[in-house]
């Protein structure tokens, strides 16, 4: 064989075999083309793109998906507050609807020196580790373990754990896509209106007795804000939960809770 | 049993276990180090693994042996092409099947879709289609092979990210955090199994 034809010959070989490939693609994107809805890219576009997830959906493209295929609410975008919701509605041509920034909040007061360690934890950095030991460190099995599972998981860093072993929400900085309140192994981690003010800092559903042992900051069910209150808190079992969807203005919860877990902020 | 079940048996488990193709070929070492994050994503990119793998091997057997082979279409020995026909071939099939997914089942490319153009000209998927040649394998043997060789990646990556997983949550040393510690659990695992080198002959 002679050097121009073997030149020939593995140009040849190797155009042909692209060839082939190229024309069997060629007729894959022909004939097998999907037709995908152009307003779902349009959609994604207008969306933040911080892929939290807080909506429920993979990712925003997949939101983008469900919101034009499946008609699915467009106010689901915490990160993108009211601005995306009237950019979406503009132009799949809906109604505006209204959605009040809602930031994450830890439902538990007892730091480190109000709720000390019933033991010395060692292991993994890790809250769902640490409470799968003994049920976990702290006195209290219903409190913030402090080990900052929701603190690493927050895709905007607006998560603290303080110095006293708790972990606290910077609602400035919450973009409130709910990412801690799926990962916190007690269930902590509630979505709330940013303007609200009042909370009830505690999430123990163990009776007055045992709360108080555990923490100095608990809830002890005593009803009293209940009274006060005027229906915006309630009582679950031996514990009293804030009713977000009712007006809370009486203050003197906050002064009146012989436990001192409301607190006004 | 017969001699062939038993033949394709241990052609399985020393592709998986002693002759893994990331821990003791070193092949495919970028998804092994990339995606052993999440438990989550190293399934998906085992399921594209596995998938491509297994499809390349049944892919390059008959392009070898029918094109480049001195028995092959063109009449002359073009073996010295294999390389960089393989990679075109494996290319193009990838793409082929990602549109054909996307048409027929697109729960499946769903989940995999993303990782398929990942795989695609990764040095294991390449490695096995010429490892498939030089040990002569015939066509279902080498599509058997490059399952078990997907297998045997899936195994180690699946190992690797359970590993990083709990490695990461248990504060490693600054120095060591992330890529470091990786690399050190990586080089032991390889260890590890080496001690399956004379499991099979």
């Amino acid at each position: 064989m002679t050097l121009v034809t073997s030149i020939l010959m593995t140009s040849g070989a190797v155009a042909g075999v692209g060839l082939a490939c190229g024309i069997a693609l060629a007729m894959a994107a022909k004939y097998l083309a999907v037709k995908e809805d152009p307003r779902i890219g349009d959609v994604t576009e207008l969306l933040p793109g911080a892929n939290c997830g807080g909506c429920g959906y993979a990712g925003c493209a997949d939101y983008a998906k469900a919101v034009v295929i499946d008609d699915v609410s467009i106010n689901l975008c915490a990160p993108g507050a009211q601005s995306v919701i009237d950019d979406l509605a503009k132009y799949l041509g809906k109604a505006s609807e209204q959605a009040e920034k809602t930031v994450a909040k830890v439902m538990c007061g007892g730091n480190s020196d109000q709720a000390p360690r019933k033991f010395l934890y060692n292991g993994v950095a890790d809250c769902g580790a640490a409470h799968a030991v003994g049920g976990g460190d702290k006195s209290c099995r219903y409190g913030c373990l402090g080990y900052g599972s929701c603190s690493r998981i927050c895709p905007v860093s607006a998560i603290e754990i303080t110095d006293t072993n708790i972990a606290v929400v910077h609602p400035a900085l919450c973009i409130g896509c709910g990412a801690c309140v799926r990962t916190c192994p007690r269930a902590l981690i509630k979505m709330i209106p940013a303007s609200r003010s009042i909370h009830v800092m505690c999430s123990s559903k163990d009776k007055g007795p045992v709360v108080k042992k555990a923490c100095k900051v608990g809830c002890i069910g005593c009803t009293v804000c209940t009274k006060l209150a005027d229906g915006a808190i309630n009582m679950e079992g031996p514990l009293a939960i804030v009713d977000y969807s009712k007006d809370l203005d009486n203050e003197a919860v906050v002064e009146k809770c012989p436990g001192k877990c409301i607190v006004k902020e | 049993m017969s001699q062939t079940v038993i033949e394709y048996l241990l052609l399985i488990l020393g592709a998986v276990l002693v002759n893994n193709f990331v821990l003791t070929r070193f092949l495919g070492i970028c998804p092994f180090l990339g995606v052993s994050k999440k438990i989550s994503t190293a399934l998906g990119m085992c399921g594209a693994v596995i998938f491509v793998m297994t499809l390349a091997s049944a892919v390059t057997w008959p392009v070898y042996y029918y094109v480049l082979h001195q028995d092959g279409v063109f009449g002359k020995d073009l073996t010295y092409l294999i390389t960089i026909v393989f990679i075109l071939v494996i290319a193009s099939f990838v793409q082929l099947v990602d549109i054909a997914m996307k048409k027929f089942s697109p729960k499946l490319h769903g989940a995999l879709g993303i990782f398929l153009p990942l795989i695609t000209t990764n040095c294991a998927v390449l490695g096995v289609s010429v490892l498939n040649i030089q040990l002569k394998y015939g066509f279902l043997k080498s599509t058997v092979f490059g399952f078990a060789a997907s297998l045997g990646f899936s195994v180690a990556l699946l190992i690797f990210t359970g590993l990083r997983e709990k490695i990461d949550r248990a504060n490693p040393p600054r120095a060591f955090q992330g890529v470091a510690i990786a690399l050190v659990t990586a080089g032991l695992l390889s260890l590890a199994f080496m001690g399956f080198a004379s499991l099979v002959k």
